[in-house]
């Protein structure tokens, strides 16, 4: 009971982290390493507007959330439009903008090597408590994080379907040029999805940062999962992400509870190895098979 | 015949005749240049000759490291014979380990390559082997710096005129012919992966053997030979030097490692400031500083004719 518990927060939490970078990458093919930098600059704000600014929780939440979204914007406007088209370039890009982020936050001291003997940078949960659920306790913060998980796919799926700029994203994502020819302005779409994206690292950020610390190191853990999210569930799938968020969260959870927690990241490793090796386009993906993978 | 040996006899010389005349410390610098000089070569013929972007050369310097340092430790063989084994075994291991990402292409190769290093350094926390997170010290140094200086530049050397010439030779043709196109080489009976691996092999002995020197370089072996230094900053040189032009990224880790440790006072800002440097020149010149002085020079050879 308490894995089939526990295991479904962790898959939420893989869910929320990679629900951005699958907005971004998987629907508008624009690889937004900074993903995970965004993330813990979230974190960070509002930690520092609820700290030093003394401002209200829920009024930090939302002007950092804006403050993220135009980050992303200012990212591909700046930077990335101009490498639009080559991967390698546009990866090696945003990658690097990640590392400014988050080496220039671990300069303000935020954890790293600071954070061992120093405070730790902790954002309050929503409500404090914890509830028995089935005769196992669980704080509230987790069930935020699921009712927030699943609010956020739904919502997600719903835009990506049913409005006008969620199916112009999509458009791009599939034939750029013929989405062109109908009119969708494709450096605007890619601008708004970036945007887009990382308000939604930074909403995951909210809802899951009070579970630990803020430190840089977890800007690098969050771009993982989200990459290994991403690569297992296959691109361009809403239910390939959320079918990976579930195995991997299950596994590590269940491995944690057979062998230990050390042994979460070699059973991360394993089971991406193993998926790749049997499904290379992912459990899902379908999209541009031949293009993309040999 | 002086116009084509000119540039490359300048090369040379400079990186044999510099050494002379800097101190002890520029010395130590100029190694740790190499050894990003050799990790940015291999990412160079990967990405370019082969087409696979490999974001995690720590991987490379890691294993090879690694294996130099424990059978250092745990044998007490001399580096003499370490180097050599930790360069072939290493190469071997850490294509062993990316043969199953090999099937992908582009974005996510890169991407998975990106993890590994990260994953490797999970594994030996989690497991406690190798001396976990303290690392393994007091391993066996070189006996004189000329002998380590001149080891990594010949090493350099080397690599940079064999992989130029095997890039112009039959598996060369095949490996571009891979990144463009690779259905029609396919078509053509050839084994893709085949040949991806051998590349992977390649790229896999230079930042092996740059690992195997550093860790009797500082006689210590460790966690930080995963770091993300060895993955960000061979990029960097590649990119400020010039894709493609194989000797660009060597020229552009001589200079990006010796700014850089310039810039130690800043601590962690250097990756901030290395960074910075590499969106410039990806955003306002791409093509590098190599690309843009060979053209000149081309140039300038016509002007003598007309």
């Amino acid at each position: 009971m308490e894995i089939l518990i526990y295991g479904t927060v962790n898959s939420v939490i893989f869910a929320l982290i990679a629900v951005g970078f699958t907005l971004v990458y998987g629907v508008s093919r624009v690889p937004n390493f900074a993903h995970g930098s965004i993330y813990v600059l979230v974190g960070f704000l509002t930690w520092s507007f609820v700290n030093d600014l003394n401002l209200n929780y829920a009024l930090a939440i939302i002007l950092s959330l804006a403050i993220a979204s135009i980050i992303g914007l200012l990212i591909y406007r700046i930077v990335l439009i101009r490498l639009r088209g080559m991967a390698t370039s546009e990866i090696i890009a945003s990658f690097a903008v990640s590392l400014i982020i988050l080496e220039g936050l671990r300069m303000q001291g935020i954890a790293g090597f600071k954070g061992f003997i120093g405070p730790f940078y902790v954002l309050k949960p929503f409500v404090e408590g914890k509830i028995e659920l089935f005769g196992i306790f669980i704080d509230y913060q987790r069930l935020i994080i699921i009712g927030a998980g699943v609010a956020l796919v739904t919502a997600l799926s719903v835009f990506t379907h049913h409005t006008k700029i969620g199916l112009s994203l999509r458009a791009i994502a599939q034939d750029e040029r013929a989405a062109m020819m109908l009119g969708v302005n494709s450096d605007r779409m890619a601008m708004i999805a970036m945007s887009i994206g990382s308000a939604l690292a930074g909403l995951a950020a909210v809802a899951i940062l009070p579970l630990g610390n803020i430190s840089a190191e977890v800007g690098y853990r969050v771009l993982i999962y989200a990459l290994a999210v991403c690569i297992i569930g296959g691109l361009g799938s809403w239910g390939g992400a959320i079918l990976a968020s579930f195995v991997i969260g299950f596994a590590m959870k269940i491995s944690t509870a057979l062998f230990g927690a050390l042994w979460e990241s070699v059973v991360l490793v394993g089971t991406i190895i193993v998926i790749l090796l049997f499904r290379p386009s992912g459990l899902l993906g379908k999209q541009k098979e031949l293009e993309e993978r040999v | 015949m002086a116009y084509l040996l000119a540039p490359r006899l300048l090369l040379i010389m400079g990186l044999l005749v510099v050494p002379l005349f800097v101190d002890m410390y520029w010395q130590r610098v100029l190694c740790s240049a190499g050894i990003y000089a050799l990790l940015a070569l291999g990412f160079d013929f990967l990405a370019e000759y082969a087409g696979l972007v490999c974001l995690g050369g720590a991987l490379f310097i890691g294993t090879g490291g690694y294996i130099a340092g424990l059978l250092n430790h745990y044998f007490h063989l001399p580096p003499l014979l370490t180097i050599p084994i930790a360069t072939v075994a290493g190469a071997a291991f850490s294509t062993m380990v990316l043969i199953p990402c090999l099937r992908l292409r582009g974005i996510y190769f890169a991407i998975i390559s990106f993890m590994f290093p990260l994953f490797a350094v999970f594994i030996i926390i989690a497991l406690n082997v190798f001396g976990g997170t303290e690392g393994i010290s007091a391993l066996d140094t070189f006996p004189s710096i000329w002998l380590e200086l001149y080891l990594i530049l010949a090493a350099v050397l080397v690599s940079l005129f064999a992989i130029r010439r095997l890039v112009n030779e039959n598996m060369g043709i095949i490996l571009r012919g891979v990144k463009d196109n690779d259905q029609a080489v396919r078509a053509s009976g050839i084994s893709i992966t085949g040949y991806k691996t051998r590349a992977v092999f390649i790229a896999a002995l230079l930042g092996c053997f740059g690992g195997a020197y550093l860790s009797h370089l500082y006689g210590w072996l460790g966690l930080s030979l995963f770091a993300m230094d060895f993955s960000i900053l061979p990029i960097a040189a590649t990119v400020m030097g010039g894709m493609g032009s194989l000797v660009g990224p060597v020229l552009g880790a001589f200079i990006l490692t010796p700014m850089s440790e310039a810039l130690r006072g800043f601590g962690q800002l250097r990756v901030v400031l290395y960074c910075l440097i590499l969106i410039a020149f990806m955003v306002y010149k791409p093509e590098g500083i190599m690309n843009y002085l060979e053209r000149k020079y081309h140039q300038f050879e016509k002007w003598e004719e007309v």
